[in-house]
């Protein structure tokens, strides 16, 4: 067995030396017309929900809610996460119940046949913006904006060899709110010398998919009041939402890595009484 | 199930009158706890009874997840959601199938490097290992159906792309393609039968797991020296001694996944996936999940036309004939020593082979491009290479080391020569 690690080893070392050489090609790429993006990398954010025992910070969650109700959704919709769930949020069931009565509903057909609209409750989830995505794309150049509830896990930079190797020890998973963190943060830059960027489009060299993105910087400092004295600025506000974007799309994460520590705990102390017990049983048996 | 003697005897009455009637206790007995194992088994062949358990897991937590699944276009994306935000332990259950798969795939690998590297395909276990590669093939047709259920874009056009291969081949092309979508492109008719063929095919593959072991406990298992059991010394019975140290490796396999399980879950999945499945607009790289890239590679690195076939025919024969050629292994290598323990040029094939395996997985998450296609046309032929050329070739011209004369002597020799506590440099290759 130490036999086989030890040629994994050699093995992976080879390769990685096929890599470096690879790598080192994909690299080259003139600056005016990149053709891999994004163009820059994603800084990655210190966020309370990383690693083993992250767990989210509802007073962000709060603000980024706050953020998305009155910048983002109006335009993106975010029709899987329904307002009942917002409780997790620290909302009481009172609360919740009147922030969805803020929202209006289609619903019926009613006894006349007639569709009505009504105030949202609690088991209703977000409306969307637009009745359909062809109305989306309409309002918007023709590009419909995307929905938010699974975003902070659609979108994500690709880390690399070996970086990639290297995120399992760290258990990095923060790929989606690192890049949303990123592309809102990450307007307002000058293009590099002799780039076109098209009409109608804004240059941000974090947007994954092109040099320039139809969306127009969504957020400014200030824009967005918080009653709980956070810093009302730019930084601040793409933090709070993409942290509330990661809770959009997986809500159950603090109770994932509550019960992966028990789970953990149980299998190591498992793993070492049947270790003993093996020891015992083979211990007069060479082998 | 060993074909040998038996040695059950029944001691209860109620145990006599189920073994006069329906012998199973019996046939347990014989094949879990008296069964002869050789002494000298290493981690490496726990892997066995931890596919086994992989089997169960993802079946079970299969079938759950079928409660609650609507294999609908409109609606399977959306069903998929409501497991993970709705339904009690619904984001556990789906992140064990999920990365199940992947933990599978892995066990299988490294199941498979086994066998290779100490010969276990030999004569007399052709069939057991062709066996293993049918349940190969069996896996890899129900990994890809089921990536394709959750319906997102990389489902929809990782099925696009693979069902297209078909189209590769004159004349049967089309309609098999047309068979498998059950229309011509990948719409509701070809989820529902994905659907469907995933619920199934796990079964078959538990079917095939008995003959599998059935052929295993004829044969008997082999071991890291390659030398068959001679005497009852060479051997302990499989319980306490093979159940306890498999039991060893499960629990530290299983450790793995948890890992993987509760603190990465989407490591091993593409964030395309999480979008929903859209026929209009194409994903910027399409990309197979992570156990089926070095077959891509192979599929992707013929470029050019042979005589009368044309690249696209040439790349999807070149990645079936990749685990074709797995059957006719046990012909293919003419050495008479079975382990590589005792062959050091095949044992420095084997790691390359190993590393190129790896390289090609990587090369196939690559775009098609420039030193990528290039690399992975190398890879290719050092995968052939390895099967058609040098199997054959190095034993008919290695000299292998000197064969120790039994199991126990290779045993004894290793614990004297490294003297306690177990020599590190010792005979490192035979060491659990």
């Amino acid at each position: 067995m130490k036999k086989i690690l030890l040629g994994l080893a050699a093995a992976g070392l080879g390769t990685m030396l096929a890599f470096g050489t690879a790598n080192a090609a994909e690299e080259a790429h003139n600056a005016a017309e990149p053709t891999h993006f994004p163009i820059k990398e994603p800084a990655e954010v210190n966020w309370s929900f990383a690693g083993p025992f992250g767990h989210y910070d509802k007073q962000q969650l709060q603000r980024g809610l706050k953020i998305y109700k009155e910048v983002c959704s109006a335009c993106h919709s975010m029709h899987l996460v329904a307002f009942r769930s917002l409780e997790e949020l620290g909302y009481t069931e009172a609360q919740v119940k009147a922030f969805a009565a803020e929202y209006e509903v289609q619903d019926g057909p009613n006894a006349e046949g007639e569709m009505f609209t009504r105030k949202a409750l609690p088991s209703d989830y977000f409306p969307s913006p637009f009745p359909n995505a062809q109305a989306a794309a309409a309002a918007n150049n023709g590009a419909a904006p995307p929905d938010f509830s699974l975003i902070a896990k659609a979108r994500a930079v690709e880390r690399g060899f070996p970086r990639f190797v290297f995120d399992i020890a760290t258990q990095y998973q923060e790929g989606g709110p690192d890049y949303i963190h990123a592309l809102l943060t990450g307007f307002g830059e000058t293009p590099p010398e002799g780039m076109q960027i098209p009409e109608g489009t804004h240059y941000n060299p974090y947007f994954i998919s092109a040099k320039s993105l139809a969306m127009a910087p969504p957020l400014q400092d200030g824009q967005v009041t918080y009653d709980d004295g956070s810093p009302q600025t730019l930084s601040q506000y793409s933090q709070d939402i993409s942290a509330f974007l990661m809770w959009a799309a997986e809500p159950h994460l603090e109770e994932r890595k509550k019960t992966g520590f028990r789970v953990m705990v149980f299998l190591v102390l498992f793993a070492g009484l049947v270790y003993v017990a093996k020891r015992r049983i083979w211990a007069d048996v060479e082998h | 199930m060993s074909g040998g003697h038996s040695s059950y005897t029944p001691s209860t009455g109620i145990e006599k009158w189920i073994d006069a009637r329906l012998p199973l206790p019996r046939l347990v007995y014989d094949s879990f706890v008296a069964y002869p194992v050789p002494r000298n088994l290493n981690y490496a062949y726990a892997f066995g009874g931890i596919l086994a358990i992989m089997l169960v897991s993802q079946i079970l937590t299969g079938v759950v997840l079928a409660m609650h699944y609507a294999a609908d276009t409109g609606l399977a994306f959306n069903s998929v959601e409501k497991i993970m935000r709705d339904v009690n332990s619904g984001w556990m259950l789906r992140y064990l199938h999920s990365n199940g798969a992947s933990m599978f795939f892995l066990a299988v690998y490294v199941h498979i490097f086994r066998g290779l590297y100490y010969g276990s395909y030999k004569a007399p276990r052709e069939l057991l290992w062709i066996l293993g590669v049918i349940i190969l093939l069996l896996m890899m047709a129900t990994a890809f159906m089921g990536y394709v259920l959750p319906w997102g874009q990389m489902s929809f056009w990782g099925a696009t792309v693979i069902t297209g291969f078909f189209t590769a081949f004159p004349i049967i092309g089309d309609p098999i393609q047309q068979l498998l979508l059950g229309g011509f492109a990948v719409d509701n008719p070809t989820l529902n039968r994905f659907f469907s063929l995933h619920y199934l095919l796990p079964f078959m593959i538990a079917g095939v797991v008995v003959l599998h072991v059935w052929a295993l406990h004829v044969a008997g298992q082999t071991n890291p020296t390659g030398i068959e059991v001679k005497s009852k010394t060479d051997t302990v019975a499989f319980t306490p001694y093979a159940t306890v140290k498999d039991a060893f490796g499960l629990v530290l396999f299983l450790i793995l996944f948890a890992y993987f399980v509760f603190y990465l879950p989407n490591f091993m999945g593409h964030p395309d996936n999480y979008i929903q499945a859209d026929s209009l607009k194409t994903p910027a790289h399409i990309v197979p999940e992570w156990y089926f890239l070095p077959f891509y590679a192979m599929l992707r690195a013929i470029t050019f036309n042979i005589g009368p076939i044309n690249s696209k025919l040439g790349g999807v024969l070149t990645m079936f004939g990749s685990i074709a050629i797995l059957f006719i292994v046990p012909w293919l290598d003419t050495s008479k020593v079975r382990s590589a323990v005792y062959r050091p040029w095949y044992k420095l094939f084997f790691w390359l082979f190993v590393a190129n395996a790896i390289m090609l997985g990587w090369l196939g998450s690559r775009p098609a491009e420039g030193l990528y296609t290039l690399f992975s046309q190398f890879g290719t032929a050092y995968y052939f290479g390895f099967f058609i050329v040098i199997m054959p070739l190095l034993g008919l011209i290695e000299t292998p080391r000197r064969l120790p004369n039994s199991i126990t002597e290779a045993v004894l020799a290793k614990t004297k020569s490294g003297g306690q506590p177990a020599g590190v440099a010792a005979a490192p290759e035979t060491r659990a």
